[in-house]
């Protein structure tokens, strides 16, 4: 990826790895003699969860609002990212006087199991062989992450959380949080999810695998030994993962068939069109910030996301008996998680007669539509948490 | 009757403060063809319901849940098979019934979701409805039903004694019903119904099915 600066390879991973095994954040280290049990049935120690906090826990342990992050999300979700130096990934969203209020809530994220910001992950260190896991490391599920959240939230002390909220993958985790542990649940918004992964999502992911995997630097898995890195496949993946999160609307609007920096087409392979040269960099600063490994670990693990499987296929069985306030929340213009699949999660919350609430927002963005600046999904986050909040007996 | 648990504050429909009325304090209660959620807020407000809510229009959705209600955005006649049996007190149907697609699968999916069903809608067999058919040969218009023919929602229009009918079709009991006339006051529908078919121009009905109680 030539168009932006390079780094050079040691500045970049150094910097990485670092946050991998030595976060900037928060981190909870589960002794080995507190294991994982994870769902390929191996034991999974010791764990490290990196976390970050905002917001103050009131006395009743009751404003704790926990925020589930995306595929290559992290726990900066309102604050800077120790990488990128970029602001934190939902600051829309979250922060004083935002709909997730800082001033109201104890605001908990968490990098996910299997992440490379800091929790355990493919890029930690295996202490038994003194090097990053690789391979080595154990195939995990949305509920594998889940339930190493349920250790930060003991840890934290908190029973029962206020609400669980995430969009696409972090949407499966809310999920999984509601249906595996639904009385610690006061309230969940799953946002642009589905309860199990399409064929088409799966075949997404694969084509970003088969990338990563077809680069030589990969090196089966081991290219920290090797002092490598599959930055082409690893961007290469992202590319084309970038195109599933917009729309063909959003990407024409902001790009059209516009040239980059060039009056005519120079009959080459450069990026002569403003949208190559836009993917290219997406690409390339996503190498900067995130483990190849991690990015197979963590889409497998959607991939094998099915939460109506584990329950008969019987998708309303995984909410029985349900007290969770939910509001299910999509984006017309998602072509990823379309909003049929939340039509889905809602149908099977109606057939247990639980309190939902769905909301479909108009918009052209996408499935990214849940990072921006939504007026009508920021009006009904307020709007559903305010009303949660009393039920809860929180301040206003 | 039921006297409300608070007074109730503002302008509210009529057809409402029946309604708010029949539900006892509590309930759990679903309104099908919520709107903004104004039926919804009067029941939390006043009757302490655990309401939700099912609408078309995903504005008002929107709308409703900003404001704090449980409301999904959904099709009467396609999304209330999802509900399971017997899980609201009260499921509602507030001046709707008329624009469904098969009125009376969506009249027998309230009476099995809710152990009452309450529905109101607009009486087609009111004098002024009758007159201006008679007199102008035209589709009536009126303040209940505001559009003209062909750009109506109301597909399924129907007089009291029609609706009177379409419970007996299904198995229902009626326990109450109230037509309202022009200026909103109440005309209790006990022996004689033609009068009310007559003079009501919308109805209220609480029913239940006859073999439950």
């Amino acid at each position: 990826m030539s168009s932006a600066p390079v780094k050079s390879f040691d500045q970049t991973a150094s910097l990485r790895l670092a946050e991998a095994n030595n976060p900037s954040s928060k981190v909870l280290h589960l002794p080995a003699s507190e294991p994982l049990r994870l769902a390929c049935d191996q034991l999974l120690a010791p764990v490290s969860i990196a976390y970050q906090t905002y917001g103050t826990l009131n006395a009743a342990k009751s404003n704790a609002v926990l925020v589930c992050h995306a595929l290559t999300g992290d726990q900066y979700v309102a604050s800077e990212h120790p990488v990128t130096k970029k602001p934190g990934w939902w600051e829309t969203l979250v922060g004083p006087g935002k709909p997730v209020d800082t001033d109201r809530f104890f605001i908990i994220c968490a990098n996910i199991l299997g992440g490379c910001m800091g929790s355990t992950g493919p890029a930690s260190i295996d202490p038994h062989t003194g090097k990053p896991y690789g391979l080595n490391f154990p195939v995990i599920t949305i509920g594998d992450m889940v339930n190493a959240q349920v250790r930060l939230i003991d840890h934290l002390g908190i029973d029962q959380l206020f609400c669980v909220i995430g969009g696409s993958m972090g949407g499966m985790q809310v999920l999984e949080w509601a249906s595996s542990h639904t009385e610690r649940v006061f309230s969940a918004v799953p946002i642009a999810t589905a309860a199990w992964h399409s064929s088409q999502n799966i075949a997404f992911h694969e084509v970003g695998r088969q990338a990563v995997m077809a680069d030589p630097d990969w090196c089966g898995g081991d290219y920290h030994s090797h002092g490598k890195i599959p930055r082409n496949g690893l961007a290469v993946a992202r590319m084309a993962a970038h195109i599933t999160y917009l729309s063909e609307e959003a990407l024409h609007r902001k790009f059209g068939r516009n040239l980059q920096e060039r009056s005519k087409v120079t009959f080459s392979f450069s990026a002569d069109f403003q949208v190559e040269s836009y993917l290219r960099h997406q690409g390339s600063t996503f190498v900067d910030r995130f483990d190849p490994n991690s990015y197979l670990y963590i889409t497998r693990a959607m991939d094998y996301f099915d939460l109506g499987a584990e329950h008969g296929d019987v998708l309303a069985g995984a909410f029985r008996g349900t007290k969770t306030r939910f509001c299910v929340v999509s984006f017309t213009s998602d072509w990823l998680y379309p909003t049929r699949e939340s039509r889905e999660i809602v149908h099977a919350l109606n057939a247990v007669a639980a309190n939902v609430s769905f909301v479909e927002i108009e918009t052209n963005n996408g499935h990214d539509s849940f990072l921006l600046e939504e007026p009508v999904f920021f009006a009904t986050i307020r709007g559903f948490l305010n009303a949660a909040g009393v039920k809860r007996g929180l301040k206003v | 009757m039921l006297k409300p648990e608070t007074p109730i504050k503002g302008a509210h429909r009529v057809d409402h403060l029946l309604i708010a009325e029949m539900v006892e304090p509590g309930a759990r209660v679903l309104d099908v063809g919520c709107g903004d959620g104004e039926l919804l807020q009067l029941l939390a407000d006043t009757r302490a319901a655990d309401g939700r809510g099912v609408e078309l229009s995903r504005d008002r959705v929107n709308a409703c849940v900003t404001r704090g209600l449980s409301v999904v955005q959904g099709d009467a006649d396609r999304d209330l098979a999802d509900y399971p049996d017997q899980a609201f007190d009260y499921a509602i149907l507030s001046l709707t019934i008329q624009a469904t697609r098969h009125p009376k699968t969506v009249l027998e999916n309230l009476l099995r979701i809710g152990r009452r069903a309450i529905v109101s809608f607009p009486n087609f067999g009111h004098w002024r409805i009758r007159a201006e058919l008679l007199l102008t040969g035209r589709m009536p218009q009126t303040q209940n039903l505001p559009e003209p023919w062909y750009a109506s929602p109301d597909g399924h229009l129907c007089t009291i004694k029609d609706f009177a009918d379409l419970v007996s079709l299904v198995d229902a009991k009626v326990e109450s019903a109230v037509a309202f006339n022009t200026s909103g006051q109440r005309l209790p529908i006990r022996h004689s119904i033609s009068l009310q078919n007559l003079l009501g121009e919308k109805a209220v009905f609480l029913l239940r099915k006859r073999d439950a109680r």
